[in-house]
């Protein structure tokens, strides 16, 4: 939730100091409500194309139809209430309710809805204070965009550390720089993602030995 | 000013993608139905490829053949990188990273 909180900072200075206010980023909260999404956008907001933009979003937050999926069944009780659920599901709130430990004599269904409804609230929080924060002081804030760069790298960082096949990270990285390299800045995107899905095909069999090998 | 018009489409557009990615699998597969095993494949895997993609995308102006030859970006990178390793506190490393590259950009270059 702190994390939550702060990171939510970074990406309303950030987005403030891009001319988009807090209130841009409370909507932007709302709308998406995915981090990586939210700190990606912010750089399509001034122009470019659209169908990249959706492109983009769409492979940034493909890990969310593994949340989804996994979470099928326990929210299959959960009536109504689980269209919410499944819109706000974020890592954080799939990290805390897949664990299948809900503290004694609370109730499971109201415990899901407050730690979904806390996870994005100080997401909100924190992208509001940023905007905020950021009308207030005036700084030199020549690169703070930094900070996305740095989030990424740690994200990068835990994933590598927790995979035993190191591949699709390596990959992602490669194919992303050589179609930038050959494409330009403005194209290489698109190509660079078809490129990624088409090798992860290819190489399905390779890549799924070797996570079963750690499986086993 | 910026295009605001431009911006809110670019929202909408990346908040209906995001949705997608959250709802679809719930109104395709919520029934019980076998989810087929390339979609997991890719659900799994994709996300490792994605950071990669995205690393590359934030330095995607950063110009090695003139001056500073990236020199900013690279220590940077290395001091978020050495921060994570040695500490493991994600705000930590990144506002370690962010605040050695504004420095660097506005004072020493």
């Amino acid at each position: 939730m702190v994390t939550f909180i702060v990171l939510g900072i970074g990406y309303g200075l950030l987005m403030q100091k891009s001319g988009y206010g807090p209130l841009w980023s409370l909507a932007s909260g709302l709308i998406i409500f995915s981090g990586t999404v939210q700190f990606v956008s912010v750089s399509m907001l001034g122009g470019g194309s659209v169908i990249m933009a959706a492109i983009t979003a769409l492979m940034v937050a493909a890990r969310h139809i593994f949340f989804s999926i996994s979470m099928i069944g326990r929210y299959s009780s959960e009536g109504r209430r689980k269209w919410y659920l499944f819109y706000a599901l974020c890592d954080e709130t799939y990290a805390m309710l897949s664990r299948n430990e809900t503290p004694e004599g609370v109730d499971l269904s109201a415990y899901r809805l407050l730690v979904t409804m806390f996870d994005q609230g100080s997401w909100l929080l924190g992208s509001f204070l940023g905007g905020w924060i950021g009308t207030l002081l005036n700084f030199d804030s020549t690169g703070i965009d930094f900070a996305m760069t740095a989030l990424f790298v740690t994200v990068f960082i835990d994933q590598w550390k927790s995979a035993e096949n190191h591949i699709p990270a390596v990959l992602g990285v490669a194919a992303t720089l050589a179609c930038r390299l050959i494409f330009g800045r403005e194209l290489f995107l698109i190509p660079a993602m078809v490129i990624i899905i088409a090798v992860l095909t290819v190489m399905r069999g390779r890549i799924e030995q070797k996570e079963g090998d750690t499986d086993a | 000013m910026p295009d605001y018009r431009h911006a809110l489409i670019i929202i909408v557009v990346m908040g209906l993608m995001t949705l997608a990615t959250r709802i679809l699998p719930v109104l395709i597969f919520g029934r019980g139905e076998k989810v087929p095993d390339y979609i997991m494949y890719l659900g799994r895997v994709v996300p490792y490829t994605a950071m990669g993609l995205l690393i590359v995308y934030c330095l995607r102006d950063v110009q090695i053949l003139d001056a500073p030859h990236a020199l900013p970006e690279l220590a940077a990178l290395a001091a978020v990188c050495l921060t994570h390793l040695w500490k493991h506190n994600t705000i930590l490393s990144v506002v370690t990273g962010t605040v050695l590259y504004m420095i660097l950009v506005q004072i020493v270059f």
